[in-house]
């Protein structure tokens, strides 16, 4: 078995002093917002771990596109690595949101086109796993979930398109501000300042993560390989 | 005579030279005759899914207290969530059918383009869905005393069924490899023919109510995207879902 490579490991130790380093910022350096107070703080990390989420299933779409051209079984793995890691902090995105609407919109959840869209896509990766378990055959596992992973990211941009052409109230802090919508504010510097850095610190957590996570993979495969060997 | 007519005309038609064109509709062509024909006898698929429709329907009229007031604004929902639910019905089993009894592999070791089983099956559960949305909105015009005959609603339900069936042949392929295969297909498609559900309710309850055509054109576009994308999509991947 190789042994963990020692870039890996302190990538590690970056990771953890970066994250340490993004909660000091969000509660020591940025100012208080005037009207949501402590609340808002959720912001900085609620942006960045919705953005690991997206970056992951791009990566499963892309690696997917790969896995069908070229047909190799490393992109199959990075593909459920990345789509895995990406549930997981879609969800936390998700409930870090809710976390912060209930004071600001006064209710947990509304159906609006953020948080109905973030809702389809947790089930269309959902299913994308229930997929892969429902099929033995690891080569055609593979070639299904590349394709679902495609498809999927293919329909959140249309699924988004067509809920957002019904009212929303979601603020959108960066870029153009909708004057209807609620909790909005505008960024003073220390708050870009650390704002940009968790986004920097959530991407170098996926990297970490995504990587661990394909190691695991491949000895996974290599497992089931000797598995076969042993039966046969 | 007749036969040897047939066969000689056919004999012409193989040395004459081949339009690749032509050989692709009329694999396509056979695909999809062969699925009609086979459901003229048995009949079971479009039974299913109509007796299947019509109950939703009545189940909706107890759950919903369709009153005059409440049908109009809730009509176009109740048809699209009928016709997605029957959808997945006839696509399971026309999908099921080609896989249990080994015709799958028949037709994939067939000398013809993998795009035309992909059209052949697609087209053969289109006219499944029409049928069936062809039965359903006249009793449900009688039963509800409003007319569903109009020209921008069936022109609502062709492009959604479209999208529709699109998705659904190339997923219903996949599930049926799959050991949990019934409980799959609606699992797999659902949300991803979320953009299709609200742009056509959308659609149809614009029509309904009489909007002008500007306030219902934004969601036909939609459609008419949403179709064109998916249909070059699933295409596409048709290959990469039969592959052996």
């Amino acid at each position: 078995m190789e042994s963990k490579p020692r870039f890996l490991s302190i990538l590690d130790t970056i990771t953890a002093i970066l994250f340490v380093a993004a909660v000091g910022m969000v509660f020591f350096y940025t100012p208080l917002e005037r009207t949501m107070g402590q609340v808002q703080k959720v912001f900085y990390f609620h942006v960045a771990t919705a953005w690991v989420g997206m970056l992951g299933f791009m990566v499963a779409a892309v690696v997917g596109i790969l896995y069908l051209v070229k047909n190799e079984r490393k992109y199959d793995i990075a593909g459920l690595a990345a789509i895995e890691i990406s549930l997981v902090f879609f969800f936390i995105a998700i409930i870090m949101g809710s976390i912060w609407a209930r004071p600001v919109w006064n209710t947990w959840w509304t159906w609006d086109p953020r948080l109905t869209t973030a809702t389809i896509v947790e089930l269309i990766y959902a299913a994308y796993m229930m997929l892969r378990q429902g099929i033995e055959d690891p080569d055609r596992r593979a070639r299904f979930g590349a394709v679902y992973a495609i498809l999927g990211f293919l329909s959140v941009p249309l699924t988004f398109i067509s809920i957002r052409l019904l009212r929303t109230i979601h603020p959108v802090v960066v870029g153009n501000s909708d004057p209807s919508a609620e909790g909005s504010f505008s960024m003073t510097g220390p708050m870009k300042t650390t704002f940009f850095f968790s986004l920097f610190t959530f991407s170098v957590l996926f990297v970490d993560l995504f990587w661990h996570r394909v190691r695991i993979g491949k000895l996974a495969a290599k497992v089931e390989e000797l598995r076969l060997k042993i039966s046969v | 005579m007749k036969r040897e007519a047939k066969l000689s005309t056919r004999n012409s038609s193989l040395s004459a030279p081949r339009s690749p064109l032509r050989d692709f509709l009329r694999a396509l062509w056979a695909i999809v005759w062969k699925d009609l024909s086979a459901e003229w006898r048995s009949r079971e698929l479009l039974t299913a899914m109509l007796i299947f429709s019509l109950l939703v329907i009545l189940i909706f009229n107890f759950a919903l207290e369709l009153d005059a007031r409440a049908r109009a604004s809730v009509t176009a929902g109740v048809l699209w969530v009928t016709f997605a639910f029957a959808g997945t019905l006839g696509l399971n089993r026309s999908m099921a059918t080609e896989k249990d009894r080994g015709c799958l592999n028949g037709l994939l070791l067939a000398p013809v383009d993998r795009s035309a089983i992909y059209f052949g099956k697609a087209i053969g559960n289109l006219i499944f869905m029409f049928t069936v949305e062809l039965i359903v909105l006249p009793v449900y015009s009688v039963l509800y005393n409003i007319n569903l005959f109009r020209p921008g609603l069936l022109l609502v339900i062709l492009l959604g069924s479209i999208g529709y069936v699109a998705v659904g042949t190339l997923l219903s392929t996949m599930a049926v490899q799959a050991r949990t295969r019934d409980i799959l297909l609606p699992i797999l498609l659902f949300p991803l023919i979320v953009p299709v559900m609200i742009a056509a309710v959308k659609a149809s309850g614009g029509f309904l109510q009489g909007l002008p055509w500007i306030e219902v054109s934004t969601w036909i576009n939609l459609l008419i995207v949403y179709d064109v994308i998916f249909v070059a999509v699933a295409f596409m991947f048709f290959d990469y879902v039969v592959e052996e």
